[in-house]
């Protein structure tokens, strides 16, 4: 989230699209109401299912799935023509004005540089004009017909509500009223806060479903305010903290990148990743790179890393691929992996195409999971009937099972949605011989340490060089690990501007990531938790919940990253002379001297307004980004591709360019695509209320709640398939089949899309062969083995299936 | 004339009303009937945060044990953190059964093992868990560790294990998994975000 969970309330209008908040997040839905109660905001609720979220709306339209850019391009258009967008805001805080590079265009479904046989682009013309300076050139009269909006314009001059009524099943007068309700937002003092979650991400074109709705909330000015910006409502407990960390096959802490074998050495590294500014007086953050990547290679290395070795460089691998689950998987399927490590993750419940997940994991020498409950992946060698038919005498992984505490039984942080890093404290001792993860790491690691000792093998350097100062090695604590995210200073700091004076001295924790340096003097775990645990104690756990603005920004409960400020861009916030454009959501000022405020100001402290320095201050010109650069895997603007199971065969737009282009499919997976003609039905999967992931059907008062696996099917299709409430069916794709008990219901009606009626059908995900709810079959057997093109998430939210009475 | 709490109803149920007797002077002397004591005060109380959805909804954990050696510590309910300024005190019909998530009859209690081709799972000591994982990661990275690439370039990495990383660990949890995969050489590391 760029805002928070309690800033909702100041929202005039909340979107929920690709998302069901009242039942996935339901605590957090409570600040909807409040916005609705006390600020009279509408509720608009767009989606296939007209969900308990779109019970409580004012608005609801329905639409088909994996067909949201069409809907926001469909806005954007509207907006652009009827010119009801924010345009002092749009002109001095995005790259509307900005001039692209002339060789740049779109045809037919594609963008200049395509190369089909490779499945990827050219970038090099998705570029701004820069003059000699290299600074991007820019029209402000906006009379240049390469200017970003000029060529936005262009692009979505297709997408006219009758487009949008034939590709998406959303009624031409819903769409009016969608269009209207937002640009009614474009006023300075209105704002939308658009909330999504994975009914966005989980697509072939997931980055750019997103993308959309962030170029609306740009040009409606609404990205920086209290009340607006991009609401990702994430999906586990801390699954923003392990983003925020880089487990992620190329990733480092902090959003750093993992070096690659094309960065050989340290210098083409840091040249590569320090940004260059592409206008004249911005912040251009990133071009603290340096800082940020040696202060991480201080915490994982130590002493050990120097100047003369640069920092540890060659003990970090250097990829020559990414290696996400998909791309694993595919690997381990081909029988070219060993070994593979589950922590708290079920990957056979978890990962599309479960039959291809278990025979992967059956090649496998040797797997090893850590997890305080039985899960599917750690008993898929077990035969469970139709539900999981495998002969375990053909299986030849040996299975280790580890049992870890959880959350009531240590210490630690995890990071919310709204970036607040919390505190929590071990209520209780876990169950027979359960460990913490860090135990269990640090038993591995140091047998292993030992037998490298003893035995040698192949590079111990870097396991060596790995820095591992705690008390009790064999138990490194809570408190000693977020120290070392946090980060300290290895030397004096001097004060630049107080000779003789120090802004930390050496062996103290670091305030914050502005004390970072690039010479080795200072370490930090990862730089956008520095602040969390400084001299001043444990600033996660602080619980000063007052709210002197009554804007929600509690500042003094836990800490958010970066730099606990708990609403990003709010430069933006303000015109570029400093006044709020909107005074009853002032979060900073400028007081004569320096930006202060309600909200820690998301700009340099003493930059006075009606400066150059625009509000963007991580982008290398400051601005928000309507036109994407080289960004994106598949365009710089958004484009509508088809899901890669389509109910219509076709891509209504371009017929030649039917789904995204640029996305990966292996071949064996291209095999598995179901065809409209056999599997008819578009399908999606979902949460319920009452379940969690696959970890609740483990606990008895949520299995009594939701006991058995169903589907949902509208009412038409159910007549014209003869099935009836309660029936069993079995819904299958090209990949395997479920059983569930059928609900037929009024929510999911069919929709008229180019031409012919498509019917969806809902899967709600929560089974499977193990837990205290019936057993079940896992509701990913269905979905297909093919991602987003830039983050490889899977298509679980748009395949194909054929229903039948089982 | 000394009556106690459950004389006096009999004698009212036996055809007096209540008040008349209270006017004859029957009154009991002490009420003997007492509201039950509220059993959480008399629990420790630990703050802790939701650990299924991103809401992080803050939660006070009331559980058995005072600290004092040899009771034993164990969570018996769960509610929201009035104090909480996302939640206030309020839990989602998820976080409302967390309690059964902790006491789960599913929940591992010691190391097992599976054998290649095995039907069962055999217990073993943590010592040998280790031991025997520690083996295995050895071997396939020292048989499958790239020093350098076709081109010649330091790559240093293993390819041939991979790990994937948790949901609801903690950041220090998760910091150390950094630590323990990438100083090995593990380019296969993985998130929940992923998918």
């Amino acid at each position: 989230m760029t805002n928070h969970w309690v800033d909702i309330k100041n929202a005039n209008l909340i979107v929920v699209m690709g998302g069901n908040a009242a039942e996935a997040h339901p605590v957090g839905f409570r600040w909807a109401i409040e916005a609705k109660t006390r600020n009279k905001a509408k509720l608009l609720v767009i989606d296939p299912r007209f969900t308990r979220t779109a019970s409580v709306a004012d608005f609801y339209a329905p639409i088909r799935t994996g067909t949201d850019i069409t809907l926001l391009s469909g806005v954007i258009r509207y907006l652009l023509e009827t010119g009801k967008y924010n345009k002092e805001y749009t002109l001095a805080y995005t790259n509307a004005a900005l001039l692209v590079h002339p060789d740049f265009k779109f045809e037919d479904g594609l963008f200049s540089g395509y190369d089909a046989e490779k499945r990827k682009y050219d970038k090099s013309t998705w570029a701004y004009q820069l003059d000699e300076k290299g600074m991007a050139k820019r029209d402000d009269t906006l009379s240049d017909p390469r200017c970003v909006i000029n060529l936005l314009k262009q692009h979505v001059s297709r997408y006219t509500a009758d487009v949008v009524a034939n590709i998406c099943g959303t009624p031409k007068e819903a769409f009016q009223a969608i269009c209207e309700h937002l640009a009614e937002t474009s006023a300075p003092d209105k704002t939308t806060s658009f909330l999504y979650a994975l009914g966005w991400t989980q697509h072939s074109i997931g980055a750019q479903n997103i993308r959309t709705m962030a170029m609306i909330q740009l040009l409606l000015g609404n990205m920086g305010m209290a009340g607006g910006g991009i609401n990702a409502l994430r999906g586990h407990s801390n699954i923003q903290g392990l983003t925020d960390l880089g487990l992620l096959s190329t990733s480092l802490p902090g959003y750093m990148t993992m070096p690659s074998d094309k960065e050989p050495t340290l210098d083409s590294y840091l040249a590569k990743y320090t940004s260059k500014p592409l206008a004249d007086g911005q912040m251009n953050y990133w071009q603290n790179y340096p800082k940020f990547f040696i202060s991480f290679m201080k915490a994982m290395w130590g002493d050990k890393a120097t100047a003369d070795n640069n920092w540890g460089y060659d003990w970090l691998p250097k990829w020559d691929k990414g290696y996400d689950v998909l791309q694993y998987f595919e690997l381990m399927h081909q029988g070219k992996v060993n070994g593979y490590f589950c922590q708290g993750f079920n990957p056979v419940a978890s990962f599309p195409n479960k039959n291809k997940i278990v025979a992967s994991l059956s090649r496998l020498k040797f797997l090893v999971i850590m997890d305080p409950l039985v899960t599917e992946t750690s008993t898929f060698w077990q035969n469970h009937g139709e539900q999981n038919d495998v002969d375990p005498a053909k299986i030849q992984t040996e299975v280790f099972r580890l049992p870890t505490t959880c959350f009531a039984e240590e210490d630690g942080s995890i990071v919310n949605s709204g970036r607040w890093l919390q505190w929590h404290w071990k209520g209780a001792e876990g169950p027979g011989e359960a460990m913490t993860d860090p135990q269990i790491l640090a038993g591995i690691f140091l047998k292993l340490k030992a037998m490298y000792a003893k035995d040698g093998g192949k590079f111990p350097d870097a396991i060596n060089s790995l820095s591992w100062a705690y008390g009790d090695p064999h138990e490194p604590k809570p408190e000693e690990l977020a120290k070392e995210l946090n980060g300290k200073a290895l030397a004096d700091l001097p004060d630049p501007k107080n000779p003789g004076q120090f802004l930390a001295k050496k062996g103290e924790l670091l305030p914050g990531f502005a004390l970072l340096q690039a010479d080795g003097s200072t370490a930090s775990g990862c730089w956008i938790f520095a602040g969390s645990w400084t001299q001043a104690g444990n600033q996660m756990a602080r619980r000063d919940n007052s709210d002197p603005s009554g804007l929600g920004n509690t500042l003094g409960w836990a800490w958010a990253w970066p730099a606990n400020r708990r609403i990003l861009y709010n430069r933006a916030s303000c015109k570029p002379d400093g006044t709020p454009w909107d005074k009853k959501r002032t979060l900073i000022k400028w007081n004569g001297e320096k930006w202060v405020g309600v909200d820690v100001p998301d700009f340099k402290a003493d930059e006075p307004p009606g400066s150059a320095m625009a509000p963007f201050i991580m982008q290398a010109e400051g601005l928000g980004r309507l036109f994407a650069l080289d960004k994106m895997a598949e365009g710089p603007f958004p484009e509508h591709y088809e899901p890669f199971e389509t109910p219509l065969g076709t891509n209504p737009l371009h017929p030649k360019v039917i789904s995204n282009p640029a996305a990966r499919l292996f071949k064996d997976d291209k095999a598995e695509l179901g065809q409209h003609q056999q599997f008819p039905y578009a399908a999606t999967t979902y949460r319920l209320t009452e379940h969690f992931h696959y970890w609740t059907k483990h606990a008895r008062l949520n299995a009594i709640m939701q006991p058995e696996q169903f589907v949902e099917i509208g009412e038409e299709l159910a007549r014209e398939k003869g099935i009836a409430h309660g029936d069993m069916v079995k819904v299958s794709s090209r990949r395997g089949y479920i059983k569930a008990k059928a609900v037929v219901t009024k929510r999911i009606k069919a929709l008229k899309v180019n031409g012919q009626l498509v019917h969806h059908i809902g899967v709600p995900i929560h089974w499977g062969f193990e837990g205290l709810t019936k057993k079940g079959f896992i509701a990913n057997t269905l979905t297909p083995f093919v991602g987003d093109a830039n983050t490889q998430t899977p298509e679980f939210k748009s395949f194909l299936v054929n229903v039948e009475k089982a | 004339m000394q009556v106690n709490r459950r004389q006096f109803f009999k004698l009212c149920a036996g055809g007096m009303t209540g008040s008349t007797i209270a006017t004859l002077g029957l009154l009991p002397a002490t009420a003997m009937a007492d509201v039950r004591s509220y059993k959480l005060l008399r629990a420790s109380e630990t703050r802790n945060t939701c650990p299924y959805c991103s809401v992080g909804c803050g939660i006070l954990m009331y559980g058995l044990g005072d600290g004092a050696k040899n009771a034993k510590s164990e969570i018996f309910h769960i509610e929201g953190d009035p104090d909480h300024p996302v939640n206030r005190g309020a839990l989602c019909p998820k976080g409302a059964g967390l309690v059964d998530f902790i006491h789960s009859p599913n929940r591992l209690k010691h190391p097992e093992v599976r054998e290649a081709g095995s039907n069962e799972w055999k217990r073993i000591s943590w010592d040998e868990a280790f031991a025997r994982i520690a083996k295995h990661i050895k071997q396939d990275r020292d048989a499958n560790f790239t020093e350098k690439n076709a081109d010649g370039v330091t790559v240093n990495r293993w390819l041939s294990t991979g790990f994937l990383a948790a949901s609801a660990s903690s950041n220090e949890a998760g910091w150390l998994t950094h630590k323990f995969t990438r100083s090995l050489g593990m380019l296969a590391v993985d998130n929940q975000a992923r998918v």
